[in-house]
């Protein structure tokens, strides 16, 4: 089993906490630390291919520092998106804000 | 050289899977950060060292520090530290059935994957050559992510800001 494996099995299991993570807990922030994770776990994988793949020299690094950068961007809104939903419901847990569902 | 990633991996799993089982919302966000960095760890140890000092930048520092805001501005009683309540049964088993059934197909598709050639050294990416592609080639990307990054901040603050009426400095 080649370095590269190992990195992917990495990669794989923290997605999967994460996805665990995002459908089981009804707490909106935990959610959303888990799809933090899912990101971290997708970033990993670039700097996996990057560093024992074939590619060329720098597409991987380049790519994880935009994609950090979005991901910051994306923190930023969704806690501020549960900061608004408290203050109108003072509550986060996601199976009681249901105002929206069809 | 694979001891130390064995190490990294068993830290940075084992603490992401104990930060999403825990019920307290504060030790959750704690050891999510030391997952974090093991993640950065990682980068360290794959050779890309400026992602890893963004990672510690971004992450352990300025995303831990908002999330245990929120953390902190959300909390239904301010004395008590109260417990999050438990999801239910069916909502546990269905998500980590999902879980399950996604981490086999990634473990198939993994290990039956048979990784021919590639690097055996890490490339030598200096933080001068990152320098040069980012103000080069991928100057038009960097000013994309600059206004991204703007336009969420100003809708953050437009969010998170209170209605006018609620503004104490605003009654007469």
């Amino acid at each position: 089993m080649s370095p590269l494996h190992l990195c992917l099995l990495l990669s794989s299991g923290l997605f999967c906490i994460g996805l665990a993570a995002a459908l089981t807990r009804g707490n909106a922030i935990l959610v959303l630390l888990g799809i933090e994770l899912m990101l971290n776990a997708a970033n990993l994988n670039f700097i996996a291919f990057w560093r024992f793949g074939g590619g060329p020299a720098a597409t991987g690094v380049v790519f994880v520092l935009f994609s950090i950068a979005v991901a910051a961007a994306e923190a930023a809104v969704g806690l501020a998106l549960v900061i608004a939903v408290y203050r109108h419901r003072k509550n986060i847990r996601l199976q009681e804000v249901n105002s929206l569902r069809g | 050289m694979l001891f130390p990633f064995l190490i990294i991996a068993c830290l940075t799993l084992a603490s992401a899977a104990v930060a999403m089982m825990l019920r307290n919302l504060i030790h959750s966000a704690l050891l999510l950060v030391l997952s974090w960095a093991g993640i950065a760890a990682f980068y360290l140890w794959a050779g890309a060292e400026f992602i890893a000092f963004a990672q510690i930048l971004v992450y352990v520092g300025a995303i831990s520090m908002v999330v245990l805001f929120a953390v902190l501005l959300t909390r239904p009683s301010r004395d008590v530290d109260l417990p999050l309540p438990a999801p239910t049964v069916l909502r546990i088993a269905s998500g980590l059935m999902a879980a399950a059934m996604v981490a086999s197909v990634l473990l198939t598709a993994v290990l039956a994957t048979r990784i021919t050639g590639g690097r055996s050294h890490a490339p030598n990416l200096t933080v001068k050559d990152l320098g040069a592609l980012l103000a080069g080639p991928h100057a038009a990307s960097l000013l994309v992510v600059g206004v991204i990054l703007t336009v969420a901040l100003l809708g953050a603050i437009i969010i998170a800001a209170p209605a006018p009426a609620e503004r104490p400095e605003d009654q007469p």
